[in-house]
């Protein structure tokens, strides 16, 4: 019953999430020559960093902010507005 | 071009005590800017150069963890209401000129005066725009504090006032966070300097934020939380620039990310239990701080210049590590500022709970 007002948390999602986080850097670090070989190449590929830092900042930033939910740690429920 | 690439093609060798140690560095470093839209810049740079990272590369790799960071930072911050995307972008796309400009007179001053003679312009406007703006906003919040008004909605500066008032007709803009039209003529200006402070100092959030405050009229929670799209604007042109020279060292960024992430998510629900003037507090410190730190090192570069005595190789280095040490402090005690505010709004928030459930909804 007391859980009945508390949400649902995101367990699933974090699992998810963090597993292709992990995934992600554990690739970066395996292929990290091949990877830092092509950034260093500058011009054009100047994208593939730009990309891969949008890729992790959209998984992890998702795992991140589960990670915390999960824990129990929120934002206040008093001030949803600044004004 | 051929040269710039050689030196990025030698990325330094990562070991586990460097990704531990950059890893934790971000994370307080991102705990503190999702709490006061900026901050940790100042720590990662020279300690990435520290573990051997070429400059250039540190700055860009910083640049490349400060824009995805920022994103999430502002897409959380925007969840509770507190950012404002348009004001953000049209500081931002100024501040974008204003690092370029920047840059430019940098790359001037170490033409004329060599790498002391830059070192030495960057510690100095450090010293002097953070003993100002630093004083600043510290005797701001400690005034607040001391009035026991800290409930008190914050009011808009004279300046401020002043600048919402002026009808510059073709050039008035809307911005929800002053609810109030201004003039973009008074905004590219305030963006340009927070570039221009960027591309110096690397904070450019220690003007930024200030000046949406005092100068612009904007509540401290909407300013700071609006500082993280100019750093989103900002970082990612900057990025983009450093990388078409494959400067950016994307293992060194993408770790760093991925401790900044946990701690920018903390620290923007870090705003919603916390009093304004806790912002400005976090902020104030901070740059106070800091500035002492910089203070250090000015008389090591006034050697190398030649302009006072020759300073022993030992005492440089004991300048330079307690300089390095003091910044470390800085962030840190930012960020327990930051934690243990969160943890008492928690408290009371969990006591008023069982006091009265119905109250909140």
């Amino acid at each position: 019953m007391a859980s009945k007002s508390s949400k649902k948390k995101p367990i699933g999602k974090m699992i998810i999430m963090g597993i292709i986080s992990v995934a992600l850097y554990v690739g970066l670090f395996m292929q990290q020559d091949l990877i830092n070989g092509y950034n260093a190449r500058g011009g054009l590929y100047a994208f593939l960093p730009i990309a891969t830092a949008f890729l992790f900042s959209f998984v992890h930033g998702s795992f991140t902010g589960d990670f915390w939910t999960v824990l129990g740690i929120e934002a206040s429920k008093k001030k949803k507005e600044v004004k | 071009m051929h040269d710039i690439v050689n030196a990025a093609a030698n990325f330094i060798n990562l070991d586990i005590m460097n990704v531990t140690y950059l890893f934790l560095v971000g994370f307080v470093g991102g705990l503190v800017s999702g709490f006061i839209g900026s901050g940790g810049a100042f720590v990662l740079t020279p300690g990435m150069m520290s573990l051997g990272v070429p400059g250039l590369v540190a700055v860009a790799s910083n640049m490349c963890h400060k824009f995805p960071k920022a994103l999430i930072g502002s897409i959380k911050r925007a969840k509770y209401g507190q950012v404002d995307v348009k004001l953000g972008v049209v500081l931002g796309i100024s501040a974008e000129a204003g690092v370029l400009y920047g840059a430019h007179i940098q790359e001037s001053v170490k033409k004329a005066f060599g790498d002391a003679g830059s070192n030495l312009y960057v510690s100095v406007a450090f010293v002097v725009i953070l003993a100002v703006v630093g004083g600043f906003v510290l005797l701001d919040a400690w005034k607040t504090y001391r009035s026991g008004n800290t409930n008190a909605e914050e009011k808009a500066t004279k300046i401020a006032l002043w600048i919402q008032s002026v009808n510059i007709p073709g050039t008035m803009v809307y911005f929800k966070s002053l609810n109030a039209r201004i003039s973009v003529l008074f905004t590219i200006p305030l963006g340009f300097a927070t570039g221009m402070l960027a591309a110096t100092i690397a904070v450019g959030g220690f003007i930024g934020v200030p000046a949406m405050i005092y100068v612009l009229g904007a509540p401290s929670l909407m300013a700071s939380a609006t500082e993280l799209v100019i750093a989103f604007v900002m970082g990612l042109g900057g990025s983009f620039k450093y990388a078409m020279s494959g400067l950016v060292d994307i293992r060194l960024a993408m770790i760093i990310l991925g401790g900044s992430l946990f701690g920018i998510q903390l620290g923007a629900m870090g705003t919603t239990y916390v009093k304004p003037f806790v912002i400005k507090m976090v902020m104030g410190v901070i740059m106070v701080i800091v500035l002492f730190s910089r203070g250090l090192m000015v008389p090591v570069y006034l050697a190398q210049l030649g302009l006072i005595e020759t300073i022993s190789e030992t005492t440089v280095k004991i300048l330079k590590n307690t300089s390095f040490a003091i910044m470390i402090f800085a962030l840190l005690i930012g960020a327990f500022i930051v934690l243990r505010a969160m943890w008492q709004g928690r408290r009371e928030e969990r006591l008023a709970m069982q006091q009265s459930p119905a109250v909140i909804k």
